[in-house]
Parts: C-alpha cells; sequence; structure tokens
C-alpha cells in the first residue's frame, strides 16, 4: 500500500462552486492496481483542500510562474513525497496562455482553475500521474512478479536498485599518432556532473571515476556512404560496438557496486568523420547512443585540418560542455527519469543546473522503495526454500539476526510506505536489503551444503550388508518354520 | 597514462608503495652474473601502507584478493600463515615520511606458476598495450621459450621534479627474460630481435617520451673489436652498473634518422673471434641455500654466502621466511665465517605459531672480505592433519627464498646521474653515494618433504572390513545356525551330465 500527501491551496478567487464542505477538509482516495494474481498495489492519495496562508497569497502574487515557484518553495512542507498543488483564478497571469498546469521544480503546481470540482479531480489525477507514481512505473519496479506480456518495452531498461553505483568516464582514442586528446574532465565533473550526483546523493552512494584508453578500438568497421562522404554506423551494428571494448575497460577493482559506463569515441583519420544512423537512416543529431543498464557511447568527430600538411598528431581539446550534456541527458535515460507522455496544457519546468527537479526524485524514490521491498521478499523466500530442501543446513546466530533484521525493517518500509513518510521508508528498505543480501550470500552456508545422504549409505552398506542379509534369511527361515509347525498339529491331526 | 585499476586500488586502500613480481625459474648468479634486478620464483608481494590505514591486516587481504584478480595470479592465497612483517630489510623506495615497520607487509607464493595469463594483464596496464613502441615485440610463446622469466609492477611515490614540491605516483613494470640463444642458435652466440622475439620493432609508443634500447657492448679486457652490432648504433652510453664500467649501444626509437634505412629495426649482434668461455666477472656478493640431513624428522638449513670482494667488508641483513610446519631450533643457529664464530650485530626472531604465523629470522651480518659465511639451522619436521596436504603432497612443502640485502662497496667510483637524463639507469641502479650500490639478492627455493600419510587408507580400510565381514562373519553364521537335512543322491546335475557328455568324447566309461 502506498500512500501520497497531496495539499491543494485554494488562492482566493479560484475556489469552485460546487465544494461538498466547506475548506479546510479531508479527501482519501484509493486506486487498486493488480501486479500478479496474488500481489496488488493500493494507492491512496490523501488530499487536504484548504485555502491560501497570507504568505502564500503574496508569493503567488509575482508576475511569472518561475518566480512563484521560486517564491513558494521555502513556505512548503518539504518532505519526500508530498505534493502541493496551488489553484490560481481563471484570471491569472501567472500561468501562459493555453497551458493550465504548471510543474515547478520543487514539489509543487500552478492549476488553473475552471470547471467545477470534477474537472478539479481529473487535473488532479493528472497530475500525481506525472509527478508521482504511476501504475506502470510501479510494474516495472516490480518487474520481476509481473507476468510477461504485461509490461511494455521499457520495463526492464532501467537500472535496478543498488546502494552505491560508479560511473566511470572513459575517453577512447584508437589513433594516438594522428590525434592528441585532451580532455578536462575533472573540471567538467565538478561543474556539470557533481550536482546531479549530489542530487541523486538521497538514492546512492556515487564514486567518479575517469580514464583514457589508447588503441581501443570499435568492433565494428563502419561503412563508407558516398553521398555525405562520411563513414555511418547503422543501428543494427550497434549492439556489436560495445562487447570488444568492454574487455578494455576494466570493472571496477575496489568496490561492488554496478558501473555506468560512458565512453568517448574520437574515430580514427581514415574512419573521419563518424556518424550513428538510426533505424530510418538519417544520422543521429546528437552522435550518441546509450545501452540500458551499462550506460552510453558518443562519437566525437574532429575536424580534419585544412591543409594537409599539418604535423600530427593534431592537438583536439574536447569540448565538454556539448559531451556532458550527452552524457548527463543518457544518466537521466539510464535512471528512468526520462518523460512520459504530457497529457496537452501542461508546462513542465526545467531543472536547470541540479538535473532533476525534486518530484523527479520523488519518483525514481518510490520505485526503489517497491523494488528494494521486492527483493527483500524474493530473497528470503529463497533462503527459506534452501532451508527446506537441504536439512542440513547450519544457521550461525548472526545469520539469523540479519535475517530477523531484515523482515523487522522491511515490515517497517511497508508500514511507513502506507502512512506516506517516503524518505524512512527509503531508508528502512535500504537497511532490509542490505540485511538479507548479507543472510542469503554468508559464506557459512556454503561450508556444509555439500554432504548429500547417498554419501552416507556409501559407508555404511559395504559393511552392514553383508551382516544383514544372512540375519535376514534365517529370520525368514524362522518365521516359515513357525508357520508350519502351527499348521503342522492340524495336519498331524 | 597511469592505469585505472590500480589507481583505484592505491587510492581505495590506502597503499604507499607496491612491489609485486611474478617469476619463473632462478637466477643462476654464478653463470649470468650480477641480475639486475632479482626476484625469487614464484609470486612475491611487499607493500607499504600509508600511516592513515587503521587495519592493516584486512587492508592487505582485500589488497591480495584484488590483484589475484588482476593478474590472473592465485594470490589469493596469500594469508596470515605466508605473511610476515620484517623490520629492517624492506626499506620503501620512493619517497617515505617515516618508516614504522608495522605498515609493511611482505609475502612469497613459492608454488606460483607463470603463465600467458599472467602476462596478458601485465600487458594491458601498458599505455600503449602491445600495439606499439617496445611492447610489440613481446609475443607470449618466445618469451617463455627462455631460461627465466620474470615479470614486475612497482609503484612508489616520487617527487615530480627537483624541488620535490609535488609528489607522483610512479608505476614501473620490469621484465626479464634469460634467453638461452646457444641451445637454440646452433651453438653460435650470436642473436638478434627477429631471432629472439620473432618480430622487429616498427615504430615508438606515440604517448612515450622516451623510447630506447640499449645493447651492452662492453669490451672485455679492453679487448676492442670483438663484436659488431648493426645496424650501427646512432650513440654510446658510458655508465657505472653495480661497480662495473659498461658500454651501451643506444638506439633511440623516437629519434626519425633511425628509420631512415629500414622501416624495422633488428638489432643484430655478432661475435667476431669465436669465444672459449665466456668470462663473466664474478659478483661480489652471492649466496647458496641448500637442506641437509637425512629421514623425515630433522634436517638442516644450510646458507652460503660469499663475499668476493678483494680488501673490503661489509654487513649484509638475511630475512628468511620458514613455514610453521618446519620448526625451527633457535639455540642451533651458528654462523660461521673461515673458521671463526661470526656473531651477528642485530637478531629479530619471531617464533611461528601452529597454523597462524610462519617463522621470521632476520640477521644482520658482517662480511669480511674475500669469505664464505656459512649460516646453519636445525630444524623438525612437524605432522600436518589429513586435511591441510596439498593435492601433491608427495611433491613437498616449499620454502621460499631468503633474501639478501647489501649495500655492496663498489670497486669503481661511481658519478651522480642526472635522473631526466638516463631515468632507466637511475631507477635500477640508485646510488645515493658514490662508492656503494644497493643489491638485493635471493636464495634459492627449498623443497622439503613431509612426513606424508598414506591418503588411500580410508578406503582400503573401508574394502578390508567389508570383505572380512562378508566372508568370515557370513560363513560363521551360517556354520553355526544351519540345520543339516540328509539328501537323497540326485539323477545327476547338469555339471554330472556334461562330465558324461566329455567322456563319452574321449572313451572313458560315465561317471
Amino acid at each position: 500500500q502506498l500512500a501520497v500527501p497531496v495539499a491543494v491551496v485554494f488562492a482566493p478567487g479560484s475556489v469552485p462552486g460546487d465544494l461538498p464542505r466547506p475548506l479546510p477538509f479531508r479527501d482519501v482516495r484509493e486506486m487498486e492496481n493488480s501486479v500478479n494474481l496474488r500481489t496488488s498495489i493500493t494507492s491512496r492519495y490523501e488530499t487536504v483542500y484548504r485555502s491560501t496562508t497570507a504568505q502564500e497569497e503574496a508569493a503567488l502574487d509575482v508576475a511569472t510562474a518561475r518566480e512563484a515557484d521560486a517564491a513558494l518553495r521555502p513556505l512548503q512542507d518539504a518532505s519526500l513525497g508530498c505534493l502541493t498543488v496551488f489553484v490560481v483564478p481563471e484570471t491569472s497571469s501567472l500561468l501562459p496562455q493555453g497551458i493550465s498546469v504548471y510543474v515547478g521544480k520543487h514539489r509543487s503546481a500552478l492549476v488553473r482553475a475552471g470547471g467545477g470540482l470534477a474537472a478539479l479531480r481529473t487535473r488532479l489525477q493528472q497530475l500525481t500521474q506525472v509527478m508521482s507514481f504511476t501504475a506502470s512505473s510501479i510494474a516495472t519496479a516490480l518487474s520481476d512478479r509481473v507476468p510477461d506480456g504485461q509490461l511494455g518495452p521499457d520495463a526492464r531498461r532501467h537500472l535496478k536498485s543498488s546502494l552505491g553505483y560508479e560511473i566511470t568516464f572513459s575517453l577512447l582514442t584508437p589513433d594516438p599518432k594522428s590525434h592528441a586528446v585532451d580532455w578536462d574532465i575533472e573540471d567538467a565533473v565538478n561543474r556539470y556532473v557533481q550536482p546531479v550526483l549530489d542530487k541523486l546523493s538521497l538514492v546512492a552512494n556515487f564514486s567518479v571515476d575517469s580514464q583514457i584508453l589508447y588503441y581501443a578500438v570499435l568492433g565494428v568497421t563502419p561503412r563508407f556512404d558516398k553521398e555525405s562522404s562520411s563513414f555511418l554506423l547503422s543501428a543494427h551494428s550497434l549492439p556489436h560496438v560495445i562487447n570488444p571494448v568492454e574487455a578494455r575497460l576494466g570493472s571496477s577493482a575496489a568496490s561492488l557496486y554496478p558501473v555506468l559506463n560512458f565512453l568517448l569515441y574520437v574515430p580514427e583519420r581514415s574512419h573521419s568523420p563518424l556518424y550513428i544512423q538510426d533505424k530510418d537512416g538519417a544520422p543521429v543529431s546528437t552522435n550518441a547512443f546509450h545501452s540500458p543498464r551499462w550506460g552510453g557511447i558518443m562519437v566525437y568527430n574532429v575536424e580534419a585540418p585544412v591543409s594537409s600538411q599539418a604535423s600530427l598528431p593534431l592537438h583536439v581539446d574536447v569540448d565538454m560542455v556539448r559531451v556532458m550534456e550527452v552524457f548527463l541527458a543518457q544518466l537521466r535515460l539510464l535512471f528512468g527519469l526520462s518523460r512520459e507522455e504530457l497529457p496537452p496544457e501542461f508546462l513542465l519546468e526545467s531543472p536547470g543546473n541540479e538535473g532533476l527537479a525534486d518530484w523527479e526524485l520523488d519518483r525514481l524514490l518510490w520505485a526503489h522503495t517497491v523494488e528494494n521491498v521486492a527483493t527483500v521478499s524474493t530473497t528470503l523466500t529463497s533462503l527459506a526454500q534452501l532451508l527446506d530442501k537441504i536439512g542440513n543446513i547450519v544457521i550461525k546466530d548472526d545469520v539469523a539476526s540479519e535475517v530477523y533484521r531484515a523482515v523487522a525493517s522491511a515490515q517497517s518500509a511497508m508500514a511507513k510506505l502506507a502512512t506516506g513518510h517516503l524518505y524512512s521508508a527509503f531508508q528502512a528498505s535500504k537497511e532490509a536489503v542490505t540485511s538479507s543480501e548479507r543472510a542469503f550470500f554468508d559464506p557459512s552456508l556454503l561450508h556444509l551444503l555439500y554432504f548429500p545422504d547417498d554419501q552416507k549409505f556409501a559407508i555404511y552398506i559395504p559393511l552392514f550388508l553383508p551382516m544383514a542379509v544372512p540375519i535376514l534369511l534365517s529370520l525368514a527361515k524362522i518365521v516359515r518354520e513357525a508357520r508350519q509347525r502351527k499348521k503342522e498339529p492340524t495336519k498331524m491331526d | 597514462l597511469f592505469p585505472k585499476a590500480l589507481g583505484q586500488l592505491v587510492a581505495a586502500l590506502g597503499v604507499r608503495e607496491l612491489h609485486l613480481a611474478l617469476t619463473q625459474g632462478f637466477w643462476r648468479t654464478q653463470a649470468w652474473g650480477q641480475p639486475p634486478l632479482q626476484a625469487p620464483a614464484g609470486a612475491e608481494l611487499w607493500v607499504w601502507f600509508q600511516p592513515t590505514v587503521t587495519d592493516v591486516d584486512k587492508a592487505w587481504k582485500e589488497l591480495s584478493n584484488i590483484l589475484s584478480g588482476i593478474f590472473c595470479a592465485s594470490l589469493n592465497f596469500i594469508d596470515s600463515t605466508n605473511t610476515v612483517t620484517p623490520t629492517a630489510s624492506f626499506k620503501p623506495l620512493g619517497l617515505a615520511n617515516g618508516t614504522d615497520h608495522h605498515l609493511l607487509r611482505y609475502a612469497v607464493l613459492p608454488r606460483e606458476v607463470v603463465c600467458t595469463e599472467n602476462l596478458t594483464p601485465w600487458k594491458k596496464l601498458l599505455p600503449c598495450g602491445s600495439k606499439a613502441g617496445l611492447a610489440v615485440l613481446l609475443k607470449a610463446e618466445r618469451l617463455f621459450h627462455s631460461s627465466y622469466h620474470s615479470q614486475a609492477v612497482h609503484i612508489r611515490p616520487v617527487c615530480r621534479d627537483a624541488s620535490c614540491l609535488a609528489v607522483s605516483w610512479e608505476l614501473r613494470q620490469t621484465l626479464t627474460v634469460v634467453f638461452d640463444t646457444f641451445s637454440s642458435g646452433q651453438g653460435k652466440k650470436d642473436w638478434s630481435l627477429f631471432k629472439m622475439f620473432s618480430r622487429t620493432l616498427t615504430d615508438a609508443c606515440p604517448l612515450a617520451s622516451q623510447s630506447k634500447v640499449y645493447v651492452d657492448i662492453s669490451p672485455k679486457n679492453k679487448e676492442k673489436e670483438l663484436l659488431e652490432v648493426t645496424p650501427p648504433p646512432a650513440s654510446i652510453h658510458e655508465a657505472i652498473v653495480q661497480g662495473d664500467k659498461r658500454t651501451y649501444a643506444v638506439y633511440d626509437l623516437l629519434s626519425p634518422s633511425l628509420f631512415n634505412t629500414s622501416r624495422s629495426l633488428n638489432v643484430q649482434l655478432k661475435w667476431k673471434r669465436p669465444q672459449d668461455s665466456s668470462e663473466l666477472p664474478i659478483p661480489v656478493l652471492h649466496a647458496q641455500r641448500y637442506v641437509s640431513g637425512y629421514g623425515l624428522q630433522t634436517g638442516e638449513i644450510s646458507t652460503l654466502i660469499y663475499n668476493t670482494h678483494p680488501y673490503r667488508a661489509f654487513p649484509v641483513i638475511l630475512l628468511e621466511t620458514v613455514p610453521w610446519y618446519l620448526r625451527l631450533y633457535v639455540h642451533t643457529l651458528t654462523i660461521v665465517t673461515k673458521g671463526k664464530e661470526n656473531k651477528p650485530s642485530y637478531i629479530h626472531y619471531q617464533p611461528a605459531q601452529d597454523r597462524r604465523r610462519p617463522h621470521l629470522l632476520e640477521m644482520l651480518i658482517q662480511l669480511p672480505a674475500s669469505s664464505v659465511t656459512k649460516v646453519t639451522i636445525q630444524f623438525e619436521r612437524a605432522l600436518l592433519k589429513w586435511t591441510e596436504y596439498p593435492p601433491d603432497p608427495n611433491h613437498g612443502f616449499y620454502v621460499s627464498s631468503s633474501v639478501l640485502s647489501a649495500l655492496v662497496p663498489s670497486v669503481i667510483a661511481m658519478k651522480d646521474v642526472d635522473v631526466e637524463h638516463s631515468p632507466l639507469f637511475t631507477s635500477l641502479f640508485p646510488s645515493s653515494d658514490g662508492s656503494s650500490y644497493f643489491v638485493r639478492l635471493y636464495t634459492e627455493p627449498l623443497l622439503v618433504n613431509l612426513p606424508t600419510p598414506d591418503f588411500s587408507m580410508p578406503y582400503n580400510v573401508i574394502c578390508l572390513t567389508c570383505t572380512v565381514v562378508a566372508v568370515c562373519y557370513g560363513s560363521f553364521y551360517n556354520l553355526l545356525t544351519r540345520t543339516f537335512h540328509v539328501e537323497e543322491p540326485s539323477r545327476g546335475g547338469l555339471a554330472k551330465r556334461l562330465a558324461n557328455i566329455i567322456r563319452k568324447f574321449r572313451g572313458v566309461p560315465p561317471l
């Protein structure tokens, strides 16, 4: 059960006429989606309707919606998972023409009043689908349990929830004789990537690495296209590009977190310029592609020098702004923060330097929390099944305490989800996952697994079978004689 | 240019210095002369940690596991039973603030085998890989066709420039190979790059600031024109290496004039006059070690240390690591030089704990000039538990090489060489003052047989017991409990009928 606290604040002049009760009042709406035969998710929207306070009115009194959003931020209850919707009068100039809903950066939205309560309620529902979770996003998080065929193609694309991620930026230079490439990666990471990672630090720990690889070639030879006199990589050869490169990239030596690789490839002089073709045959504008759950690759073309007498190697300074834009967009796609289809008349505020809006972070947290709880229950169930199958396993005390802790944390996570405290639910689910992994992968469990029963038979049977056979045979003879003797008195008579 | 795997390792585990060497074979000092950089047979790993590391043992265990993954070597067998903390022997080679020897760990795995799957990750760490530069020569099938193969990785902090305001990490990868061209070259001592490596050099790595080939053409006994090197070298470099004046022919791969005449560089060396015997100078310090004794209970380890310097005496630090199952008796330790007893000026002995720690013996011995010193110690072999034997217990158990570290006085005074001018020589043969050079020698590893039980005994016991039970018990029981009836003689069973048929053929009356 998932609960979302929503507050609807009416600015003066925007109260619809057909309210069932005078302001302020509460309302609860529940929706149930079933994931599979045994699991279902209930979403509760606890809505509080009230009118604006004086400060909020003053904040709404500004010229544009963006300023209103910025001004409203300190006045809100900024806990994770909550949504605040401000209803402004129909004639208000805050929202531009034709736009009736404006979604801000910080968990608040401005809705233009109009139509009665029912219209307002539909707008609210659309809004919660955008800003909070949707049925499909929760189903994606639980993708292990949903029967196949019900999920869309995007279902298994997003990164699995994990306690931390390692991000590696690699510069691939297959031709160091022609290009001496320089990239100021440290500065670019500090300026562009670090704010996004700071925002995401609630979700997981991130660590960033970078490296330069020389003589690293792509596995595919690009085709030469005469019309544009450039080399093209077609869309169906892209999956073959990654494998040969991955051997050189190296896995993270010191930590166990999943790695996201972002590669920047500077093609060789003989293969310049190189463009990536999408399925329709048109060159991709950003010249980059990403692979779900792995990372992204961008091709950076260096212009050939005007004079052919230029001394090799050419010095190339990579334009980090262009590169980081693409990599950050790929990072958002990998995490599943992409925008789904918006209903008409919605306007989304762009998140600016931080890379993602607060409500996008909330969406991620909802999905990860649900996924964590599902993982915990799967792990503990398989541990229990293992114990049932092999009765010999000795469970040490600390393994048992980890299991208890995992169960307790999972239960508290579910309870907090039901009341709407998203942050503490997420923390509890993280603890539950850590404890369950520690219990399941404990090395002491493996030790006594390999003592099958037939080995015991193999040792004792050669000793006891020759001893037992004569005894059993004579027992059988005794029984036969006893039965004969019992019959004989009757026969003799 | 620094490889990411090692960089992450150094940063995550607080490593100050790391030296890993994988060696196959043993350097025969008497036949081949003093080694430039010797390593003991098997795998050797010694690491200095930063003073900020709190739990050195945990970091050491993680480090050995991660390195075994990076280099495809079974370094994960390094644990407390073969790790020691030497106090005097392995001083840091890079910059060091203080030397608290609790931050040092040293381990040797003498049983480790080196093969091509260890060479491949070593080559992957190079910036140009094996695609350009000198590493093009390193083809695995020729490199392992050698008498001695050693590859090493050294990481240490160095000053970035002469004023030492900034510290940077230096990664040195060394590969030492001894080719036996005499046996593979039809008895002639001429060699060429193509004959040794089956390929030649075509270009230099574009990322290298220096790429040079040095060929030792030192004249012996002041005779010139004994050998000839083709193509003629661009320059000659003279250096004093290990107390000996040596001349090197230099081929600089980065200079454009080298590849003018031919596209590839194949260095060849031809001897003008046939050499009757190669007289290499006897090294000043060399050592031997062997096990003596008979039977499977006791034995004696003897180390012979030779000082062939004519008039200078110098001290040597001897480090011995003996596994716990050879129980050393320190009261039998004797050091004899020229017939007289020689007392070491510093002894550090850490006794072994069964199944937890090996023996560690470190001594500072003064070697008089032109002498042989014999260090002997007796030991007793322990009986191991039956699960502790390796899969081939009758092969024996290895005792890792002992380490001799010394500052050997050199006959010829050495001058200070500029670091930038020849970085190879200053890093390989560092000299703090001009009169002596640092040498680290390793002795042979020992192979010792421990009393080994017969591992087929459980199977034998089961077979014997079950046979006895089945045959004897069954017969006895039947004899004791069977009741006997008298039987009528039957007309004849099958056997009797067959016998009658055969008798008819023979013409003998039937039964």
